[in-house]
């Protein structure tokens, strides 16, 4: 064999590395006469003969019944992969994938293996083509895409072609003293490993490497030797990520740390795992009526039915059931969604303790201020809420108090850490509670009806005519919009009616975008407007527009 | 009287301490002092840590080790999987990739979602970052970074800027801006900075603090405005190459992965590990929190995800199949937690039903590795990214059907291999 090196038997540890690559363990078995792999046979045609081929049907049956797929189609990528991989190729094809037919396919020599860490210089290419178009058999010639490769290659190595001419003659001269079987076995081997290291354009190249993982290889620059043997005096090497710095070797305060650390996971309290079986499912269960990739969503998935009224609905201040529902499922809840927490805190404004729900989100706001703003943001906390005469004193006990005025000298974004986690507490096992338990929030779970009183009739009144005007003005601003007007697909304004009836369910207005909206050209964020928003009455939801 | 003999303590002054405390005799080099219980007690764990060596220290570890494990198998009297049999099973699948998002040059390393729940952030190895509205698929922004293999990338959660960063070592946020004339590229702030390659990077729940992971072993959290150092998390052995915060309201975790094979949970404040996980046999690229925030699931290159409880403090599922071979490069739950999908080196994504532990669907439709998968804020679609240069957010339609369904391969139309570059 003209390669270097394809005599020498694999070392030990070259045959260990192997084994740790599921791959190669793969294909080993494969080839296994003994242990049931894949049936590999000289096969007559015209002439001459194939010799060492198996028929891609074999292969994927082989996959299927050993590794336990059930579904010929994954069967056949998986084979794919392995092909372009390097592993198996077909005999008649630059193009490295798995069919499922009588298509025939060889097996690659251990040598031109992927953890070999092959990066064959464009020097080896030039002398591997070169040596091709020396040969004169038909099959041989080179395809488009090579003999391109091959004028580039010319130019490029303009200067030194004379020996790249050279050293492939002398590879020719080297094969022709082989066997012809062998020479058949060998050519199609080098053809796949070309394949894979300079594969057919608009093939995944798949020796590219993920650049994190790069450096850690065994051999992080790559093996720079040439596939025939030539030596070079200038190698340019690849880009490679290198360390930068050298990994610290353990030290005894790392294993003291070490030992501090499993010392506190012993003491540590954990649950059962039947508990945590138990707290997982009950957990799924309640929220798969909200997954929209199992429960279909109501109205319907905008992705699927180009319509974004479900994003429309969840932006307006009137919740639906399903969202309200949400709220009792934990104090979490509630806080994360903002119509949610508005109506909490009207609730706690109803019984005087609202202060309570200011302070908490006073100081989750304090921790999202930036570095600069924190000292002052915490001084104002301490004066609203905490210092002697506070106008909206929260009631905390003496211990922790005595440790946030401790903190406060110091003012760091986790000043009320300790305040704010009294004060959850308080909330979720009081306050929260009875909110649940409320007029207000059974009355929104069962969706009943506001009845109308005086007050009522004067404000759907305002609201209709407001929403008149408003939805004249936001379909001007719409139309001159920046982004060009309307958004396809968006916007529920039925057929340019203008609402209609003190009772009329305000229509649903295109805005520029939903969401958070962006910034105007002056920097600051467009508030949304009561145009946004949905008004919902009674039992209707939002009104489809009518095709 | 009582019949006891008792250590008879002279009082005086201590030979260290000099202070006057009831002594007690020591020795020290074969000379008798006398110490008082104090200085005694300090000079006999000094001794102790003189006399221990590296081995002693590693062993003594070790023995640890092995009681933690015997602590917690204790306490593992049932598979997760078995308790979930009684839960009914998923009906059959089918996939649709929804759009495809194509503009990117190169490899998609990295995506991430606005809370809008249509906006998406996505960077690639030739240094381009690109803001699109996947809903229209129309590109809203695009800036070129300075440096190849733009491995991080995160939206704000006000939707008004994005961070990014890769092996210019740093994590730079740019505020989003609709005005044509402005260059994104001039209000660029540098934020963070580290020794190695950026490969993570996360806003906290402001647009003013980002927590990054990089191959430099370390995690850190930053201040954007003032781009000062908050926090630093020490503890990986090796690159980290993901993290994902706790999904609570008051927590103040975070969860990393790295290239030592541990999944580690930090405390935000403090800069403590305060739980690691260390059952992969290989890489951990990719780390996500349960949408409870009781546990989080990892993918590797072991080829398997796996999931960890949190309360538990142990591996509680595998998700593998002999004929996954390849390493899972991303994960993300569904909202309810019941699905993950995780996206792979072998192009497909695999959709797991967590409790039961099988595999419901598998999905063919990228032409190289997934390298980045991320399900939208509201869980209506999940978005991954490929090597193959393209974004595709995905949804699916779900028959219920109540009895097990066989695996469902999506066959999805064959796509020509084109690369289209910006």
């Amino acid at each position: 064999m003209a390669l270097s090196g394809a005599g020498r038997l694999p070392s030990k540890e070259m045959v260990k590395r192997r084994r740790l690559l599921r791959i190669e363990d793969i294909i080993t078995k494969m080839q296994d006469d003994k242990t049931g792999g894949v049936p590999i046979r000289t096969v007559k045609s015209f002439l001459s003969k194939i010799p060492s081929v198996v028929t891609g049907t074999d292969v994927v049956q082989w996959l299927m019944k050993n590794l336990s797929i059930e579904d010929p189609v994954e069967a056949i990528h998986l084979g794919s992969l392995i092909a372009a991989q390097g592993y198996i190729f077909p005999i008649s094809d630059h193009v490295l994938t798995m069919k499922d037919d009588g298509t025939f396919y060889r097996f690659q020599a251990p040598y031109f293996w992927p953890s070999n860490c092959w990066e064959p210089e464009n020097t080896d290419y030039a002398i591997y083509l070169c040596k091709r178009t020396m040969q004169n058999k038909a099959r041989l010639e080179l395809a488009d895409y090579e003999a391109e490769n091959l004028a580039r290659l010319q130019r490029a190595f303009a200067r030194k072609w004379e020996f790249i001419f050279m050293q492939a003659e002398a590879q020719v001269k080297i094969d022709r003293k082989k066997d012809k079987t062998e020479r058949k076995i060998l050519d199609s081997q080098e053809r796949a490993f070309w394949d894979v290291h300079r594969p057919v354009p608009g093939c995944v190249n798949t020796t590219e490497m993920d650049i994190r993982k790069c450096r850690r290889l065994k051999n992080p620059q790559k093996v720079k030797k040439s596939v025939y043997g030539v030596t070079e005096e200038s190698q340019a090497q690849s880009p490679v990520h290198v360390l930068s710095q050298p990994i610290r070797k353990t030290t005894k305060e790392d294993i003291r740390k070490q030992i501090t650390f499993l010392n506190t996971q012993i003491d540590r309290h954990c649950l059962k795992m039947s508990k945590v079986a138990e707290s997982l499912i009950a957990y799924t269960e309640q929220y798969m009526e909200y997954d929209p990739l199992i429960t279909p969503a109501e109205p319907s998935n905008p992705w699927i039915s180009d319509d974004v009224a479900l994003w429309d609905i969840e932006m307006s201040k009137e919740p639906s059931q399903q969202r309200v529902k949400r709220w009792g499922f934990s104090f979490d809840e509630i806080l994360k969604d903002q119509v949610g927490r508005d109506q909490f805190l009207r609730f706690l404004e109803s019984e005087f303790s609202s202060e309570n729900l200011r302070f908490w989100l006073a100081v989750q706001d304090l921790k999202k201020q930036p570095l600069q703003d924190v000292a002052k943001r915490v001084e104002e906390i301490w004066q609203e809420f905490l210092a002697p005469g506070a106008p909206s004193a929260i009631n905390l006990d003496s211990h922790s108090y005595e440790i946030t005025s401790q903190n406060v000298k110091d003012g760091g974004r986790y000043t009320f850490e300790d305040a704010q986690e009294h004060i959850y507490k308080l909330m979720k096992s009081d306050s929260y509670a009875r909110f649940l338990r409320s007029n207000a929030y059974q009355d929104l779970l069962l969706a009943k009806k506001k009845p109308e009183s005086e007050q009522g009739r004067r404000t759907s009144l305002e609201k209709f005519t407001r929403s008149v005007c408003c939805w004249r003005r936001v379909r001007m601003a719409a139309a001159f919009h920046p982004r060009g007007g309307f958004l396809p697909a968006v916007g529920k304004v039925a057929g340019g009616q203008a609402p209609h009836g003190p009772d009329a369910v305000l229509l649903t207005v295109p805005t520029a975008g939903p969401g958070p909206g962006p910034a105007d050209p002056t920097g600051r964020r467009r508030r949304s407007t009561s145009a946004d928003r949905v008004s919902l009455r009674g039992d209707l939801v939002t009104v489809k527009e009518k095709e | 009287m009582c019949d006891q003999t008792f250590l008879a303590n002279v009082f005086g002054s201590c030979d260290k301490c000099f202070k006057q405390r009831a002594l007690r005799p020591v020795f020290k080099k074969s000379q008798q002092l006398s110490y008082c219980s104090t200085c005694a007690e300090i000079m006999a764990t000094e001794a102790l840590h003189e006399n221990e060596t590296l081995a002693s220290l590693k062993s003594e570890a070790e023995s640890l080790k092995g009681k933690l494990e015997e602590e917690r198998a204790k306490l593992h009297d049932v598979e997760l999987h078995q308790v979930a049999e009684r839960v009914e099973a998923l009906g059959q699948f089918v996939m649709k990739t929804r759009r495809t998002l194509k503009g990117h040059g190169n490899k998609v390393l990295c995506m991430d979602w606005c809370k809008d729940k249509r906006r998406i952030v996505s960077s690639s190895q030739d240094g381009k970052v690109i803001v699109w509205d996947s809903f229209t698929t129309n590109k809203e922004h695009a800036v070129t970074m300075p440096c190849t293999w733009v491995m991080a990338c995160a939206y704000a959660p006000s939707g008004c800027a994005i961070a990014c960063g890769g092996l210019d070592n740093k994590c730079s946020v740019y505020p989003l801006t609709f005005d044509k004339n402005e260059n994104m590229a001039a209000k660029k702030k540098s934020v963070a900075m580290h020794t190695n390659y950026l490969s993570a990077c996360s806003f906290t729940n402001s647009d003013m603090q980002i927590l990054t992971a990089s191959g430099d072993g370390t995690c850190a959290l930053w201040d954007v405005e003032s781009g000062q150092l908050l926090q630093s998390f020490h503890g990986h052995g090796a690159d980290v190459l993901c993290l994902d915060l706790a999904p609570s309201e008051t927590g103040n975790t975070f969860v990393s992965g790295g290239c030592d094979k541990k999944a580690m949970v930090w405390d935000m404040r403090s800069g403590q590990c305060v739980q690691a996980f260390e059952t992969h046999e290989s890489d951990i690229n990719s780390v996500r929190y349960y949408p409870s925030g009781d546990a989080f699931a990892s993918g590797s290159d072991d080829a398997t995800c796996r999931l960890y409880d949190l309360r538990a403090d142990r591996e509680v599922a595998i998700y593998s199949k002999e004929s996954i071979i390849f390493g899972a490069s991303s994960v993300d739950f569904s909202l309810s937690g019941r699905l993950l999908f995780a996206g792979y080196n072998d192009y497909t994504i695999n959709v797991w039903d967590v409790l039961k532990g099988s595999r419901v669907s598998i999905l063919f439709g990228h032409e190289n590795r997934v390298s980045t998968l991320r399900v939208s804020p509201d869980g209506t679609a999940f978005c991954s990214g490929s090597w193959d240069h393209t974004l595709r957010p995905q949804e699916e339609l779900v028959a219920w059907r109540g009895s097990e369904c066989p695996i469902n391969a999506g066959i999805l139309p064959q796509i020509r291999q084109l690369r289209i570059s910006l």
